[in-house]
C-alpha cells in the first residue's frame, strides 16, 4: 500500500462532514467514540448524550466512478440514558465511551456500546418487506368480524420502505464498580472483556448475569493505590490473550489459559525512562490512554501524551518503533497541566495494512505516520479546510522563534479543539476524525 | 495590611523576568533568597495540585486515572521536598501561620505567598492559564504572618470547607479505620459528607488531626459546592522560614490541616 503523505503516495480530500455547524457546540452532541464494522461498509460513532449513530457507505455511482460512495445516516438510537446511582448519590453519565462491532454472521449487524457502567449489546437489522392479506384483519389493523369472511387468502410480502430497527438484545450490567474504559471482542466471537480502571471481566454474549474477573488490581488497602488500567484489548488471533495498559506506561500481555485470574502477567512491557528528561510530568505523559493491536496480531500500538509507539509482542524491553505527536508540547506541560489537557485520553488506529498510523492532536490536528517510509504528515479537520473533494494541505506547527508563513505557532494552538477520536476504513483510504461534535471523513483521491 | 500584588501566570519553563518592574513591597531578600526558582515552582505546583484533587465534581464520580495520577504528583513533590529538608521548613511556617489564625478566628483569611516576582511569564493567553498566585511581599522574617484578603476571580463563593485536610509528612502515615476507608473509598462508598460551615471557628476546631491523611485528599468526594478555582488559587500560600514561637510538633497536624484550609477558604 503507498504510503501517507503527498507525491505519488495518498492525497488525502475532504469527502465529508456531519454535524451542526453552530459554535455554540450542545454538549451533548460531543462525539466520544468513532469505530468502523469489520468490512467498512458501516460507520458507528457514539455521543455524549448516550446516541448512537450509524453511517452506511453508499454504493458508488455508476454515472461517476471516479467518486466513492458517502457515507448516509442508517441508523439513529439512544442506547444509553443517564442514570442515578442512589448508594453513592452520583450521576451515571450517558456517555457512549466505546462502540466495538461484532463480525456479521447473518443479515442483522451486532454491536456492543458501553457507558461507564454498563454494556449493551444491539442489533440492528432491516425490514424492507411487509405482510398484507390478513384474513382476520384488515390493512389498518383492525379486526374483521369473523362472520363477514368468505374466503380465504394468503397474505403475501410486498415490499415496503426500508426500516432499519435497533433493539438492545442484551444488558451487561452490575458488573463494573469502577469507570469502564475498554470493551473488546475475542476473536472467538462468543466472549468480550470489558475493563474498568481496576478490573477486567470476561463476558460471554450470551449470558448477562454472569462474568468472570480475570484482573484485578485494586488493592487491599486503596490507600497504596497508585496505578489504574487504562485500556484494554483482545489479541485478534489468540482468544486466549489480551493486554492492558496502565497509567504508569505499562502494558501487560496476559494468557487466560494460564490462570483463571491472570494477575500474573505473562509479558511486561515497558520502555526504560531517560533520566534526563525526568520531571514532575514525567509519570503523566506515560500514561497509556490507549492500547490496539495490528491487524496482523503481531504488533502493538500505545498511546501516551506526547507519541505513539509501535511495540512488537516479541520484545518487552523497548518499543520497536516511536514516533512523537506534538513534541513542541514538552515544554508546555505545567500549563497543559494547570488546565487539565494534560489528562486527555487520545486514541489512535492502524490502517488496514498495517503499514501506518494515525492518531489526533490539538487545534483540531490529527497526525499519520508511515512506518515503512517514516514520513509524516499533520492534517486538519475544520470546516475551513475543508473544500468539497479538495485536497488536504499539510500543516505545520512552528516550535522555533521563526514563524514561516502558513505555519501555527504553538501558543496560537486552540486546545480546546482536540481530536481524540480517529478510525481507518479496515479495507480502504478512508478515514473518519471526530473534531468535537462532527464528524469528518476523508478519502484518498484515486488516481 | 499589604495591597495585592500582581497577578501572575504560574511558569513554565521559560522564565522571564517580571514585566512592569518589583512590587511595592520588597519581600525580605533573605526570603527571596532561601526559595530558589525551583522551589518556587515546585512549591506552586504542589499548590496546584492539592487544589486539584480538592475540586470535585459534585454529581458525577470524579476520574479516578486523573486522582491517581495527581496524588502521585503529589507524593513525588512531597519526598523531594523532605529529602533537601524544605518541608521541614514548611511544615514550621506553618505553625506560626497557625498561631496567627486561631487569634483571628472570626475572619477568613489567606495566607500570602513569598514574592514570585522572578518567576512572571507573559503569553499562554490561549491556554487560560490560573493565576496561580498573588504574588505580595511576605517579610516572613520579622511577622508571624502575612494576612490578605483577596477576593476570587470568579463570583464571590462560600467559603465553605470541604472536611479538611492535612498533610503528613512523608513516612508518617496516619492509619485509622476511617482513613483505611477515605482514600478512593467513596467510589465504592460514599461517606457522609460533613456539612459545611463558614465560620473560621468551626473549620479549626474539634478536629481530629489523625483522620486526615495525605490519602484523604485523594477522595476528591467530599461533597461540597464546587468552589471557582480562581478563588482557591488566590491563596496558595508558601512560606518562607519564620521564627517558631509556640509550636511544637504535636500541634503540627492541625498546623497542617490549617495550612490546607487556608488553600482552600479562599477568602
Amino acid at each position: 500500500m503507498a504510503g501517507v503523505a503527498g507525491g505519488n503516495d495518498f492525497q488525502w480530500c475532504f469527502s465529508q462532514v456531519k454535524g451542526a455547524i453552530d459554535e455554540d457546540v450542545a454538549e451533548a452532541d460531543i462525539i466520544s467514540t468513532v469505530e468502523f464494522n469489520h468490512s467498512g461498509e458501516f460507520l458507528a460513532t457514539g455521543d455524549k448524550g448516550g446516541r448512537v449513530v450509524i453511517f452506511q457507505h453508499e454504493q458508488e455511482c455508476k454515472n461517476r466512478p471516479h467518486l466513492r460512495g458517502e457515507y448516509n445516516v442508517y441508523s439513529t438510537f439512544q442506547s444509553h440514558e443517564p442514570e442515578f446511582d442512589y448508594l453513592k448519590s452520583l450521576e451515571i453519565e450517558e456517555k457512549i465511551n466505546k462502540i466495538r462491532w461484532l463480525p456479521q454472521q447473518n443479515s442483522a449487524h451486532f454491536l456492543l456500546s458501553t457507558n461507564d457502567k454498563t454494556i449493551k449489546l444491539w442489533k440492528i437489522s432491516e425490514r424492507d418487506k411487509r405482510a398484507e392479506g390478513y384474513n382476520l384483519k384488515d390493512e389498518d389493523g383492525r379486526l374483521r368480524d369473523p362472520f363477514r369472511i368468505t374466503s380465504l387468502r394468503v397474505p403475501v410480502l410486498m415490499p415496503m420502505d426500508l426500516m432499519v430497527e435497533a433493539s438492545p438484545r442484551r444488558v451487561f450490567a452490575n458488573a463494573h464498580t469502577y469507570h469502564i474504559n475498554s470493551i473488546s471482542v475475542n476473536s472467538d466471537h462468543q466472549t468480550y472483556l470489558s475493563a474498568d480502571d481496576l478490573r477486567i471481566n470476561l463476558w460471554h454474549l450470551e449470558i448477562t448475569d454472569r462474568s468472570f474477573n480475570i484482573v484485578d488490581i485494586k488493592p487491599a488497602n486503596m490507600e497504596e493505590l497508585t496505578e489504574v488500567i487504562t485500556a484494554a484489548e483482545c489479541q485478534p488471533n489468540q482468544c486466549n490473550v489480551f493486554v492492558y495498559s496502565s497509567s504508569k506506561g505499562t502494558i501487560r500481555l496476559c494468557d487466560m489459559r494460564a490462570a483463571a485470574l491472570c494477575d500474573r502477567h505473562t509479558k511486561f512491557f515497558e520502555e526504560p525512562e531517560d533520566p534526563s528528561s525526568r520531571s514532575f510530568f514525567s509519570e503523566i505523559i506515560s500514561s497509556i490512554s490507549d492500547v490496539k493491536f495490528s491487524h496482523s496480531g503481531r504488533y502493538m500500538m500505545t498511546r501516551d501524551y506526547l507519541s505513539v509507539k509501535v511495540w512488537d509482542l516479541n520484545m518487552e524491553n523497548r518499543p520497536v518503533e516511536t514516533y512523537q505527536v506534538h513534541e513542541y508540547l514538552r515544554s508546555k506541560l505545567c500549563s497543559l497541566y494547570e488546565n487539565d489537557c494534560i489528562f486527555d485520553k487520545f486514541e489512535c488506529c492502524w490502517n488496514g495494512s498495517d503499514s501506518a498510523i494515525m492518531t489526533g492532536s490539538y487545534n483540531n490536528f490529527f497526525r499519520m505516520f508511515d512506518r515503512n517510509t517514516r514520513k509524516d504528515i499533520t492534517l486538519e479537520a475544520s470546516r475551513e479546510s475543508s473544500k468539497p473533494r479538495g485536497t488536504l494541505k499539510p500543516r505545520k506547527v512552528s516550535t522555533g522563534g521563526k514563524r514561516k508563513k502558513d505555519e501555527i505557532s504553538v501558543d496560537s494552538l486552540d486546545f480546546n479543539k482536540k481530536i481524540l477520536h480517529t478510525a481507518w476504513h479496515p479495507k480502504e483510504n478512508v478515514i473518519a476524525v471526530a473534531a468535537t461534535n462532527n464528524l469528518y471523513i476523508f478519502q484518498d483521491k484515486i488516481n | 495590611m499589604f495591597p495585592k500584588g500582581t497577578k501572575r501566570k504560574f511558569s513554565d519553563s521559560g522564565d522571564e523576568p517580571a514585566a512592569g518592574g518589583e512590587d511595592v513591597n520588597q519581600p525580605s531578600s533573605v526570603a527571596v533568597r532561601m526559595l530558589s526558582s525551583y522551589s518556587l515552582q515546585r512549591q506552586s505546583l504542589l499548590d496546584m495540585s492539592l487544589i486539584k484533587l480538592q475540586l470535585c465534581h459534585m454529581l458525577v464520580e470524579p476520574n479516578l486515572c486523573r486522582s491517581v495520577l495527581i496524588a502521585n504528583t503529589v507524593r513525588q513533590i512531597q519526598e523531594e521536598m523532605t529529602q533537601d529538608g524544605t518541608w521541614q521548613i514548611m511544615t514550621q511556617a506553618l505553625s506560626a501561620a497557625n498561631a496567627a489564625a486561631q487569634c483571628s478566628a472570626d475572619r477568613l483569611v489567606a495566607t500570602e505567598v513569598l514574592c514570585r516576582q522572578t518567576e512572571a511569564t507573559q503569553g499562554e493567553q490561549v491556554l487560560k492559564p490560573f493565576p496561580a498566585v498573588g504574588s505580595e511581599g511576605c517579610p516572613a522574617e520579622e511577622e508571624e504572618e502575612v494576612v490578605v484578603e483577596e477576593e476570587g476571580e470568579g463570583g464571590p463563593q462560600p467559603p465553605t470547607c470541604q472536611a479538611p485536610l492535612a498533610w503528613t509528612p512523608a513516612g508518617k502515615r496516619k492509619m485509622d479505620s476511617r482513613t483505611a476507608e477515605q482514600v478512593f473509598g467513596t467510589f465504592e462508598i460514599k461517606n457522609p459528607a460533613p456539612s459545611p460551615d463558614p465560620a473560621l471557628e468551626e473549620l479549626f476546631s474539634d478536629v481530629d488531626a489523625s483522620y486526615y491523611d495525605l490519602d484523604t485528599v485523594l477522595t476528591g468526594m467530599q461533597s461540597a459546592p464546587k468552589m471557582g478555582p480562581y478563588d482557591l488559587l488566590e491563596s496558595l500560600s508558601s512560606h518562607g522560614p519564620s521564627p517558631l514561637s509556640s509550636s511544637t510538633s504535636c500541634r503540627s497536624d492541625l498546623n497542617e490541616l490549617d495550612h490546607i484550609m487556608e488553600i482552600i477558604v479562599g477568602s
